[in-house]
């Protein structure tokens, strides 16, 4: 018989609430890409804007946290439960900052000349996009065997930016009046290697979540 | 010394008449430690805490089988008496019960019956020390127990349980007549006895457990109402990652 039903109710809603603040920041990151494809200058304004948006999601969601705590005393899964959306809503919130930062460079970049047609660097944002995702199903689900799956794909993400990086570095010896659209081209690679990252530490807590256990599941490259 | 163990529960099996009161329990309770003892009403809490000074044998009909040995010694064995137990395994219980007596009084009580040689009023006032109690009752020892608060007659008798020197205080719910402030003090109270003495305590009061305790048990009763211990380890380990589905769904609220 659940005892607890309008305690579990609210912790429902703010799992409902991570998987908004998730919605919110795999659409930041990939406007940020198609932002700097089509040098859309007015997307990357709205970008910044609503970076304040998750931010304020954030503070939302860890209010709600502490008056769970302060008022419920949640125990075993439902406290390992509030600590990991504890956890998350900081990697959500840095992966927001992440996008944000990509859409400044967009506006740094301004209508220069491309240096190259993308193609490695939206392939780096789809595939995060795609792993940010798949890491909070796995926590509203309690799965696993997807948080450990996705950790394994950050080497995907790490080779496409030794790819982007490389490439670039050619680039600027081949002719140093590249130099400055290259840097800021690695830049934005940096940005979603790291988001990337943070996936994984959103997937190392899912795990924490359901078994109880803090474990480092893969170490990134960078 | 602290970190063995002072009581060892081998296969205790308990029933009142027919009815099976407790199934197949065997722990052990570390010295110099607190342990609590959860789980819902009517799984048996109360009747294995009193299986730990013979107080069921004061119940018609009641008969337990397997073994309580108190530092090694079985508790039940024949022979042995259960007043001498009863002096090394001391008691607490809900409601606080002074004797209508002076507070003084209250706590040479035992100390007296035993015969005690030693200076009376040094070994009042060590107790009541040592049972948080003294400075608000040093110019009042001879007025009535019955005009203390609640909670101060809950450490009285603490006080009272602790002069004859157990080696094990029970506590059986000693906070739930008490309002949250006294509550707070005996919880207190029982993390500095436990320097001293071996505390066991039952309670109701899940985040109580929590707080006060090293080492927690979680009980529950079978189809036939046996009461079973379920669980049992570190305090910390149990509420945060219990092991058990029956003790996840009990101290989560999914079960009553």
């Amino acid at each position: 018989m659940e005892m607890r039903t309008a305690f579990h109710k609210r912790l429902r809603e703010i799992q409902n609430d991570i998987l908004a603040m998730g919605s919110m920041v795999e659409k930041a990151i990939m406007r940020s890409i198609e932002a700097l494809k089509n040098r859309d200058l007015e997307m990357a304004h709205r970008i910044i804007a609503e970076d304040q948006k998750i931010n304020e999601k954030r503070f939302d969601i860890e209010e709600k946290c502490i008056q769970l705590i302060a008022t419920q005393q949640p125990m075993a899964s439902d406290l390992r439960s509030i600590i990991c959306i504890l956890n998350i809503i900081t990697e959500l919130e840095r992966i927001g900052d992440y996008a944000e930062g990509i859409a400044k460079i967009v506006i740094m970049i301004g209508d220069e000349p491309p240096l190259k047609p993308l193609i490695d660097v939206p392939r780096m944002a789809e595939k995060t996009a795609s792993m940010l995702h798949r890491s909070l199903e796995a926590f509203v689900t309690c799965d696993t065997e997807t948080a450990r799956k996705v950790v394994s794909e950050d080497n995907e993400v790490d080779a496409l930016y030794d790819q982007v990086f490389r490439e670039l570095i050619s680039f600027m010896v081949e002719d140093p009046k590249t130099i400055t659209r290259a840097t800021r081209l690695i830049w934005v690679a940096h940005n979603l290697e790291r988001s990337a990252d943070r996936v994984t530490n959103i997937c190392e807590r899912v795990v924490y979540f359901v078994t109880g256990k803090m474990e480092e599941i893969g170490a990134s490259k960078y | 010394m602290p970190g063995s163990s002072i009581i060892e529960v081998k296969g205790l099996n308990m029933w009142y008449g027919n009815f099976q009161a407790l199934r197949n329990i065997s722990l052990t309770i570390p010295r110099h430690q607190v342990t609590a003892v959860i789980g819902p009403s009517g799984c048996g809490k109360s009747t294995f805490l009193r299986c730990f000074n013979r107080m069921n044998d004061l119940i018609p009909g009641a008969r337990v089988a397997g073994q309580v040995l108190f530092d090694g010694q079985d508790i039940y064995a024949p022979g042995v008496d259960p007043t001498e137990i009863r002096s090394r395994v001391g008691m607490v219980f809900q409601k606080p019960n002074p004797f209508p007596k002076s507070i003084f009084d209250n706590v040479a009580f035992g100390l007296r019956i035993n015969g005690y040689q030693g200076n009376l009023a040094e070994a009042v006032e060590s107790s009541l020390r040592r049972a948080a109690l003294w400075d608000e009752v040093k110019d009042l020892l001879h007025k009535s127990a019955l005009a203390l608060s609640g909670g101060q007659q809950q450490r009285l008798c603490i006080a009272r349980a602790i002069a004859i020197e157990p080696a094990v205080i029970l506590m059986d719910e000693p906070c739930s007549a008490l309002d949250p402030v006294a509550t707070l003090k005996i919880e207190d109270l029982m993390r500095s006895l436990a320097e001293d003495y071996t505390i066991i305590i039952v309670t109701h009061n899940m985040q109580q457990a929590a707080r006060v305790s090293d080492t927690t048990a979680f009980m529950t009763m079978e189809e036939d109402r046996a009461g079973i211990v379920v669980e049992y380890g570190p305090t910390s380990e149990l509420f945060a990652n219990p092991k058990d589905k029956r003790t996840e769904d009990y101290i989560t609220g999914r079960f009553g």
